[in-house]
């Protein structure tokens, strides 16, 4: 009987997840059609052929792809450097407001991503609060155009767009260390500090590693920050470039090869992820 | 000044450096932080609704309070632009749609893998996870190949927006119901067998009765989730009358737009905060109080 329960949403998976993802390869190792130019798939594994890689694989893929790999790389730590102290604080000392800052912290998980960089993009114009306020503060004595190819407005955006994914399985690790082994570190002489740095972080790593992995997957991913906080082509991110290919039916090969590589790139990423979940979903039960 | 264990809480701190340095005091610096990142987190949205508000048609200088750009304005407003009208009812319609498909195959997935031991169980787990775990652009890229390459009947737009979702929705109804199903267990099911009900009668009168909290959360969320997609409704969206309110505000936000972009998403985000309250009443409800707060327990569903 249990089998005929999970059939249904196991077929549509393997319809519409296992199978698209075949699709990607047969497309990737497909051909372009010489009439139309259009990229033609091959679903005949014996068939595939890998040009589309060797094209894909040009100076300028690498070039952005490491662009990407460094954007998310800042963003993410700095995200874990904002986001640990947030979470350390939410738990161990939230007190009478715990609920309030946690439906506080939940909240910009309902609101839309584009809403919060649509508020952003307001914010940022020349004549705008941030530029109003820095030159208030006399920080800049012109309005400054942070919207026009900035690295930094990126990166910025990217941490604030990925943090609340970060903080809350932070704050759920956090929130399980056990208060008897910090009562008992304290017992034995350890101040605040060394506390801290001898048992609450420790324990707290597996959070932090969980919690990176969950916002950096998709970071690699993302193209709609660096579209919509900068203008230029010099802040593109590899998905941009995948976009980019997939827009035009001939580019659909190498959009497919480029998907691959990233895929594959982030591939380390997804199976640690994949592993923690399982293992959890397996002590929970 | 000794700074034995114990002995901060009753003296109090005599100069400024020991009132920094006093261990068993209140964390003054990471209250501070912490709060200074909620207001950086929540403040720039709430500008963002108080725009909507505006008289003028700037995004960033404040010109007055008025309702225009949600009614009064004739051409621009809300409630006359027909390309904005769209783009929430296009929104509305796929999240309903999503949340009344993925819901039941979530819930069905949920008890068949929990209560199903076999090889085939664990590959299904697997499966069910890998959506959670692979990023939107790489799904979105693959629906789209496959649906302008193989699944040609089902062309771009609202069918393929619609698959799209619930295939990246399914596996978060099934985290929310398991978490549900692991705490209630098996022994109400066992005892109502013993009592003569059939397996299928101990499902129906007992265990979805009880899972009916978890239920209900996945609908809202699932609600929530569709309603602020923009990966998958963008790469499956099929022309202008596919286009949701994310994409809107995607293609629109840099180009010189007024105000009623604002005032969309916020109708969007009071739509999709009475979903979430909604979902934490009904929980409470119907799970009748508890230990922990609904708000608590979403805290932990993650991992």
């Amino acid at each position: 009987m249990w089998p005929a329960f999970a059939a249904p949403g196991l077929i549509w998976l393997v319809l519409l997840f296992l199978v698209p993802f075949y699709a990607i390869l047969s497309v990737a190792m497909g051909t372009l059609d010489p009439i139309f130019g259009a990229a033609v798939p091959e679903w005949n594994p014996l068939k595939w052929d890998a040009s589309s890689f060797a094209e894909v694989m040009n100076s300028t893929t690498l070039q952005v792809f490491g662009r990407t790999c460094a954007y998310v790389a800042i963003a993410g730590t700095l995200s874990l450097l904002i986001g640990y102290p947030v979470a350390y604080f939410i738990s161990r000392h939230g007190g009478r407001f715990r609920t309030m800052l946690l439906v506080l912290l939940i909240a910009p998980f309902w609101i839309s991503y584009l809403m919060r960089m649509l508020a952003w993009v307001n914010l940022l114009q020349d004549d705008g609060y941030v530029n109003r306020a820095l030159m208030f503060l006399q920080i800049l004595d012109r309005p400054k155009s942070w919207l026009a190819g900035e690295s930094l407005t990126v990166v910025l955006g990217l941490v604030y767009g990925y943090i609340p994914f970060l903080i809350l399985p932070l704050y759920a690790a956090l929130d399980r260390i056990d208060r008897r082994l910090l009562e008992a570190a304290r017992d034995l002489g350890a101040n605040p500090l060394k506390t801290f740095l001898r048992v609450t972080l420790p324990l707290s790593r597996q959070g932090m590693l969980a919690g990176s992995v969950i916002i950096l997957l998709p970071m690699f991913g993302d193209y709609y920050t660096p579209d919509l906080l900068s203008g230029s082509p010099g802040n593109t991110m590899t998905g941009n470039q995948i976009a980019f290919y997939l827009q035009a039916p001939s580019g659909a090969n190498r959009g497919a090869a480029l998907v691959i590589f990233l895929s594959a790139a982030v591939s380390v990423l997804m199976i640690y992820y994949l592993i923690t979940v399982a293992r959890a979903a397996r002590e929970a039960r | 000044m000794s700074r034995r264990p114990g002995a901060g809480r009753t003296a109090a701190p005599r100069r400024p450096a020991e009132w920094l340095a006093n261990p068993w005091g209140r964390p003054r610096f990471l209250a501070l932080f912490s709060w200074l990142y909620i207001v950086w987190s929540i403040v720039p949205v709430l500008i963002a609704i108080q725009f909507s508000f505006n008289a003028g048609r700037s995004r960033s200088t404040w010109q007055g309070f008025s309702f225009r750009w949600y009614t009064s304005d004739p051409d621009l407003s809300v409630l006359h632009n027909p390309a904005l009208r769209a783009a929430m009812s296009q929104s509305v319609k796929l999240a309903l749609l999503t949340m009344l498909i993925a819901t039941p195959l979530g819930v069905g997935l949920a008890i068949g893998l929990a209560r199903w031991r076999g090889r085939t169980s664990t590959a299904g787990n697997l499966l069910m996870l890998f959506p959670l775990v692979t990023p939107e652009l790489v799904l979105g890229s693959a629906l789209f190949l496959v649906v302008v390459f193989l699944y040609t009947s089902i062309h771009l737009g609202t069918w393929a927006q619609l698959f799209g979702h619930v295939t990246f929705s399914i596996s978060y109804v099934v985290i929310v119901v398991r978490g549900r199903l692991f705490a209630v267990g098996k022994e109400y099911e066992e005892a109502a067998m013993d009592l003569g009900a059939s397996p299928r009668e101990a499902l129906r009168l007992v265990l979805l009765p009880m899972l009916a909290p978890a239920i209900f959360a996945s609908l809202m969320i699932v609600f929530a989730i569709s309603i602020d997609d923009f990966v998958i409704s963008s790469f499956l969206a099929g022309g202008a009358e596919s286009q949701t309110v994310p994409m809107l505000i995607y293609s629109s936000a840099r180009a010189a737009p007024n105000p009623s972009l604002n005032a969309v998403a916020t109708l969007m985000l009071l739509l999709s905060m009475a979903a979430i309250v909604l979902g934490i009443v009904m929980h409470r409800r119907l799970a009748g109080g508890g230990k922990e707060g609904a708000v608590e327990s979403f805290a932990r569903l993650e991992i």
